[in-house]
């Protein structure tokens, strides 16, 4: 199943790649990383996740990785 | 199961000190996927500017020199006319390159010097509190335009690429958008072409990139990415607008 790997510590929460996710399946913490960010995480239960690359490709700190 | 997308071996692992959205972090991503692509990371050297990206030098696994403000095409210049075997790019805001860098960036290109130059335009002085730049668009308030850029008193913004694209000694100019994936896949293919120009020694390549600055625009990234579509891209067309042929190179 395709999925993404997010590295929580080095986002800075900017939100860029949840906003193009046609899937809605990136969501913020609520919780802080130690850059004091709210981080993003993957909420993929039913792996919708295609591996697009869409999400990676918007972030601007490189924390995505995608697997397909 | 195969990664299909990874970090660019020509950046390190560093955490990159931009603000959230920042632009920069996109623009160096595509450059170091251009070295990792042609291979060339050994032996290119990156020209920074004074601005936010003052400390790129942190981030790339290639050799990064500093310039003083404005004159990293200069730099730039002697760099690749004493080595040329090396890769040189400068890559520069627009505070420093169309602001007190500006002789040194037309002669450069009037030259037709081999380097390759990455612009970032976010309309705004970044690094010391978002003060008005050439490229400010009219209407736009800055902490040194507060009722909005007026020509009568400021001029118009200007437009890089179109200024540059005339000259003789260009070879690839080009205005790429950071505002979605498919501008950012367009974005990585002329950014991948304009050091492609330089390693077939064709000649002087600028690719021109819209970028957002959420902190001193006073926005959320989102917004921000808004405001590229909305009001940067009609006033900054997107497009290449020249791409001679290795053959028309005298
Ligand atoms: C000779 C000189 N003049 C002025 C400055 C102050 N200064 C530092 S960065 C900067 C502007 C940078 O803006 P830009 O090139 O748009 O880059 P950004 O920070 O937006 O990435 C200025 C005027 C300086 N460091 N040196
Ligand atoms: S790879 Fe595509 S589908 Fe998967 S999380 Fe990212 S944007 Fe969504
Ligand atoms: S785009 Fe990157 S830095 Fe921004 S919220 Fe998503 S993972 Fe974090
Ligand atoms: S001030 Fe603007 S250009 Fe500088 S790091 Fe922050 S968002 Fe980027």
């Amino acid at each position: 199943m395709p999925t993404i790997k997010i590295e929580s510590e080095k986002c800075k929460g900017c939100s860029l790649c949840i906003d193009v996710c046609p899937y809605e399946l990136i969501r913020q913490e609520r919780t802080i990383n130690h850059q004091g960010y709210q981080y993003v995480v993957l909420a993929d239960p039913e792996e919708q996740c295609t591996g697009c690359t869409l999400c990676a490709l918007m972030c601007p700190d490189i924390c995505i990785e995608v697997f397909k | 199961m195969k990664q299909v997308f990874a970090k660019p071996k020509a950046l390190n692992d560093e955490i990159m000190h931009y603000c959230p959205g920042c632009g920069h972090g996109v623009a160096h991503r595509l450059v170091a996927e251009a070295l990792d692509h042609y291979d060339i990371t050994g032996r290119t050297v990156g020209v920074a500017p004074v601005g936010c990206s003052v400390l790129m030098y942190d981030y790339f696994n290639c050799d990064i020199i500093e310039a003083p403000h404005g004159r990293a095409p200069a730099v730039a210049t002697g760099m690749k006319r004493s080595r040329s075997d090396l890769i040189v790019f400068a890559y520069q805001g627009d505070g420093d390159l169309a602001s007190i860098g500006l002789a040194e960036i037309v002669h450069a290109a009037n030259r037709g010097e081999n380097i390759t130059v990455i612009f970032i335009n976010n309309t705004v002085y970044g690094m010391t509190g978002g003060q008005m730049a050439p490229t400010t668009l009219l209407g736009q308030k800055t902490t040194t335009s507060p009722y909005g850029r007026n020509f009568n008193t400021d001029g118009y913004p200007i437009r890089m690429a179109e200024m540059l694209a005339p000259l003789e000694g260009t070879t690839y100019v080009a205005r790429m958008s950071l505002d979605k994936p498919v501008n950012i896949l367009k974005a990585r293919k002329s950014v991948f072409k304009a050091f492609e120009m330089q390693i077939n020694n064709v000649g002087f390549s600028f690719v021109e990139l819209l970028t957002i600055c959420p902190t001193n625009w006073g926005m959320d990234s989102m917004e921000s990415i808004k405001r590229i579509q909305d009001e940067m891209i009609p006033y900054f067309p997107l497009g290449v607008f020249k791409e001679k042929e290795t053959e028309d190179y005298i």
